[in-house]
């Protein structure tokens, strides 16, 4: 018989929006990015952004083929993935290495746990810590950007991050557009801070994750004595907060979660800038909220309509 | 006959099918402390089987004369002794290895596979099968210990017994999360080899369960205390 009335339950509101559509947003989102780390690095970052993401479709591919699932690389997450963990890396890392990062992203965060929407961190940002702590040297090796100021050059080949450089080396013009040491993808502030707006507009985050980072961050700054927007501008803390902090998957859901998720990855964010022995601490303050996303969640569960709390005390 | 497989069959049996750490998940501790390197992995192994064996068999040989209240103390007693006495010959005999077990050594005492076994199987059971356990399940540590040390040797130094083999190091391997993560391998790999050779994976692990004794609840309805505690 064919069937015209199309039966379903609630809800009857559909949107367009597909996991599809939201992945190549973030894909738009994240040129600007590529594009200022291919020119302010060279061709070989193209290279570096190219490996990643086959790498990563490819495993997906497999490790779903394996499991007897269907496959997944329609949805283009496994793109993102390779894309940000690409841009999380110094440009003249091993290719090998790289691979290695995308196999712990997609085979044993991702798939392992089930998927998309099933991880419990942030595949590229778990892989990225991977390959700090098993990589040391490699992954903190930065190549002098093009036109960087001269201070930073005196080695010629490898200068320091802003984070660790001197103060009074970089102008904010000189983070802004990039002109510094770094992963590929976390020097170019402007770059980034356009990609965050255009999510914004097209409605793929909601702001308050990445502005309330941002302002804990500030905050913190303030409280340590530092300038806050060299703090805002320098390291990963742009590409952390708008791009890896608001995945879906790993950030809760209720808006007072995500404040509370957000002052968090702020708060240690600054904490391990200033008293750790570590570089950064963007990818490790994200890792830690993420994985209590769960219990903030639970902490921020929304009161159902016509429910009256119980007095303490009150038996059921 | 039916008394020689039997006995045969309390030696195997810690090897794979009720491995202490793969299957049982008991002392954890030592295998992901000190797993870094092979030979380490050995070191722990043979000591704390030679522990092992004597403490069940005295424990075995006692357990008319303990009386049960004060058992845990008398067993740990018991245990002590024998763990000063392997210190004592590995300090004189293997310096290097007791520098880099470290206090692993001594923790041999409070290990649960140890206390485990006297509570579960010495304590029950005559001498000779009780030696054999203590046989089987120090075989079974030692070679999980010995997995889990050659692929993380390999993987995070990129040698095997101290011989360099790879120029790769991916160095988490020799850190904790990597154990974690190797152990956690391993687990799967014993559980697919157990279901495939046809056995059934215990569900409600009194056997195998570290708090079986001191337990007051029945086997049928273990675990469901936590899941009444979150409704409430």
């Amino acid at each position: 018989m064919d069937n015209k009335l199309y039966v379903s339950s609630s809800p009857h509101i559909r949107s367009n929006n597909t996991t599809r559509r939201i992945m190549l947003d973030v894909i738009i989102a994240l040129l600007p990015t590529s594009v200022a780390a291919c020119v302010i690095f060279g061709f070989r970052s193209a290279v570096l952004i190219a490996v990643c993401v086959a790498t990563c479709v490819l495993l997906e591919y497999v490790a779903r083929k394996i499991m007897k699932r269907e496959s997944t690389i329609g949805d283009l997450s496994a793109v993102v993935t390779g894309l940000l963990l690409a841009l999380n890396l110094p440009v003249d890392i091993n290719p090998l290495i790289a691979m290695f990062g995308c196999l712990i992203a997609i085979v044993v965060v991702k798939q392992m746990f089930g998927g998309i929407g099933m991880n419990f961190v942030n595949p590229a940002l778990a892989a990225r810590i991977v390959l700090l702590v098993s990589f040391p040297s490699a992954m903190m090796h930065w190549v002098t950007a093009w036109g960087a100021p001269a201070a930073a050059q005196i080695d010629a080949t490898t200068s320091a991050t802003p984070l660790a450089a001197e103060a009074g080396t970089y102008s904010y013009i000189d983070l802004l557009i990039g002109r510094c040491g770094g992963s590929i993808g976390e020097v170019c502030a402007a770059a980034l801070i356009l990609g965050g707006v255009y999510l914004v507009i097209r409605r793929v985050i909601s702001p308050i994750i990445p502005c309330v980072y941002l302002a804990t961050a500030a905050l913190m700054s303030l409280v340590f004595g530092l300038d806050p927007l060299y703090q805002l501008l320098s390291g990963g803390l742009l590409l952390g907060a708008i791009f890896m902090a608001t995945d879906y998957t790993t950030s809760p859901v209720t808006n007072p979660g995500k404040v509370i998720y957000a002052i968090g990855c702020g708060f240690f964010t600054m904490l391990l800038r200033n008293f750790s022995n570590m570089p950064e601490g963007v990818s490790f303050s994200i890792l830690l909220m993420n994985i209590l996303v769960p219990l903030i969640e639970r902490m921020t569960v929304p009161k159902t309509f016509g429910f009256v709390k119980k007095a303490k005390g009150e038996k059921k | 006959m039916m008394e020689k497989r039997s006995l045969f069959k309390e030696f195997t049996k810690g090897i794979v099918k009720e491995n202490p750490v793969l299957c049982l998940v008991l002392g954890t501790c030592p295998t992901l402390a000190v797993t870094t390197s092979a030979t380490n992995a050995i070191g722990m192994g043979v000591a704390a089987t030679l522990v092992l064996v004597c403490s069940n068999a005295v424990i075995s040989a006692l357990r008319k004369v303990i009386p049960d209240k004060v058992r845990i103390p008398a067993y740990i007693t018991i245990i002590a002794g024998f763990v000063t006495i392997v210190q004592m010959l590995v300090k004189a005999f293997a310096p290097a290895i007791n520098d880099s077990l470290g206090i692993y050594l001594p923790l041999i005492v409070v290990n649960c596979i140890i206390l485990g076994r006297a509570e579960m199987y010495a304590g029950k059971n005559p001498v000779l099968p009780s030696i054999l356990d203590g046989l089987g399940m120090g075989v079974g540590f030692t070679a999980a210990l010995l997995c889990m040390g050659i692929i993380r040797e390999l993987l995070g130094s990129g040698s095997i017994f101290g011989f360099q083999l790879m120029p790769v190091q991916i160095l988490i391997f020799i850190l904790p999360p990597g154990g974690f993560f190797v152990f956690g391998i391993l687990i799967m790999l014993a559980n697919k080899l157990n279901t495939r050779a046809g056995r059934k994976v215990k569900t409600t692990p009194c056997d195998g369960c570290p708090m079986a004794a001191s337990c007051s609840q029945k086997a049928e309805k273990c675990g469901e205390k936590e899941a009444t505690e979150n409704v409430d």
